[in-house]
């Protein structure tokens, strides 16, 4: 049996939103040095919305289909929406990621997160993502 | 859709031959080698020809094989049974950073039942300097094992000059030589070894198959306890299809060395200087020309080992790779970390290993399709993008 979920592989495959958004609102990078994998965010922010959202990975199969589908989640929702993203969450939507690729989807909810904290931040506003106090106290 | 099997390193096919001599075994000749009646007859003469065609293969005496189940089951049993029938004489072993985890495993259970590892380091090209190995050596010393070549990398070990410093001390010296014998030239008498592993499916025969080589006179602690098979050390009925199997391919393999080398290693540089010219930032790993006949082994930067492999499978392309990712453990290949090479472009190591299933066509293919993997998974990479980010302020 291959190790992916058929939506994986569909995700793998034909990732959706890669790239970088020019002047973007809000950018997440995030690195696991114990995969060695790495991940980049970016956002558009309209009307508290996510009017648009880019990602580059540098990984494995499981973290591009993470950040695929995570930007696919993410994509039109209000920013307290897209916070509701948990790696549990992407997991699901994934159809079941193996065990020892489910720090992969805690990459992709941490990024997109960051990106959140990065837009309010410079728009002056408090940052609440409880995900960005851990990182800090880290 | 095309399909192209460079995985070689991981397993072979096996040759047709073989298989034609297996059958009978897996057939009509059924009986026990123990039994002393017409069935077990046939059966024994057959485990009796296969260790001469096998001894034929490294040049040693019939009654210096014992057969096992596979490669790493021998190098268990060296490590473990020279190590414990040694004991006396005292508890130091000496190893290298890059043996098989069936060594390295091995050494590490001893190590818990109180031995001292020594582990001997490599160059940049994966090679260990007899010289090292000769500073590791002390007054307990009873056990030194490298191995002959290194199947990820394909650097071959000067196995010659590690024995002659090993000689004239109380050490045994073992090498694990899965990845040579059947494919260069192995010779226990040239290479001064005191043991040598060798597997039946890294040179076209079937798997569950291997052997142990044990200079005549060596003392080892049985691994198999029961009954007189192989001398009493490996107890078990014996896998006789398994064995017959491996005598035929060691004998095809003594037969045709020459012709697979040649035939291999210009598949080989064909590949690798086909790759290193298309594919920019690209890294051999390994010596470049101490090396295994079929290896092919790079670091491409700036991506990931599995990333590459799930492409490069959709294309019907079958590689390997030592990146963390690959890995259950999530750890970046032994080898390559002890090489030097860094976490970050060990993740995008790449191996391709030929065999005798494959032909130009093949490498064709691959360079044909790896190129459009790469350029993908870079145009993806946030590594590429600040790469070339900083390239172009640099200028």
């Amino acid at each position: 049996m291959p190790i992916y979920s058929e939506k994986v592989m569909e995700h793998f495959m034909n990732p959706r939103n890669v790239g970088e958004i020019e002047n973007p609102d809000g950018i997440g990078e995030v690195g696991n040095p114990v995969c060695g994998d790495m991940m980049a965010f970016y956002i558009k922010v309209d009307n508290n919305h996510l009017s648009d959202v880019k990602f580059k990975t540098f990984g494995c199969g499981a973290a591009i289909a993470v950040s695929s589908i995570v930007s696919e989640m993410a994509m039109g929702k209000t920013l307290e929406e897209a916070r509701k993203i948990t790696p549990a969450l992407v997991a699901k939507e994934l159809e079941g990621l193996p065990k020892n690729k489910f720090h992969c989807s805690n990459l992709g909810a941490q990024a997109l997160n960051k990106a959140i904290d990065d837009y309010l931040k410079k728009q002056g506003k408090e940052v609440k993502s409880k995900r960005r106090r851990k990182d800090e106290k880290e | 859709m095309k399909k192209a099997y460079l995985d070689n390193a991981a397993t072979m096919p096996i040759l047709p031959e073989v298989l034609e001599a297996m059958l009978p075994y897996l057939r009509e000749v059924y009986g026990n080698p123990q039994s002393l009646h017409e069935w077990g007859d046939e059966a024994r003469e057959a485990i009796d020809e296969a260790r001469r065609q096998v001894v034929a293969l490294i040049g040693a005496r019939p009654e210096e094989i014992i057969f096992t189940g596979s490669g790493s089951e021998a190098n268990n049993f060296a490590i473990k049974g020279l190590a414990q029938a040694q004991q006396p004489k005292g508890r130091h072993i000496v190893i290298s950073a890059i043996e098989h985890f069936s060594v390295l495993h091995s050494a590490k259970t001893l190590e818990k039942l109180g031995f001292e590892v020594t582990t001997v380091p490599v160059d940049g090209y994966g090679l260990v300097d007899p010289e090292a190995v000769a500073k590791s050596l002390r007054e307990d010393t009873i056990l030194v094992s490298v191995m002959h070549a290194n199947g990820e990398v394909g650097t071959i070990e000067p196995i010659v000059n590690i024995a002659k410093v090993v000689r004239g001390t109380r050490a045994l010296f073992h090498t694990d030589a899965v990845a040579t014998a059947g494919t260069i030239p192995v010779d226990v008498e040239e290479l001064g070894v005191d043991a040598l592993s060798l597997a039946a499916n890294q040179f076209y025969g079937p798997k569950g198959v291997g052997a142990l080589w044990l200079k005549k006179g060596t003392r080892i602690t049985p691994f198999i306890d029961g009954g007189v098979q192989e001398g009493g050390r490996r107890a078990g009925t014996e896998n006789v299809p398994g064995i017959v199997g491996m005598g035929k391919a060691a004998e095809l393999a003594q037969q045709h060395i020459p012709s697979r080398i040649e035939r291999l290693s210009a598949l080989r540089d064909r590949l690798i200087k086909g790759l290193s010219s298309q594919i920019e930032h690209t890294i051999l790993t390994g010596h470049p020309t101490q090396r295994l006949p079929g290896n092919a082994s790079f670091c491409i930067e700036f991506i990931e080992g599995e990333a590459m492999l799930m492409l490069l499978s959709s294309k019907g392309v079958a590689a390997s790779s030592g990146s963390a990712c690959t890995s259950r453990a999530l750890k970046a290949s032994h080898v390559l970390t002890a090489m030097g090479i860094s976490a970050e472009l060990a993740q995008g190591s790449l191996l391709f290993t030929l065999g005798l299933n494959n032909s130009d066509e093949d490498v064709d293919y691959v360079l044909e399709v790896l190129p459009p993997v790469v350029d993908r998974l870079r145009q993806m990479s946030p590594l590429y993008a600040k790469f070339i980010k900083e390239q172009g302020g640099g200028r």
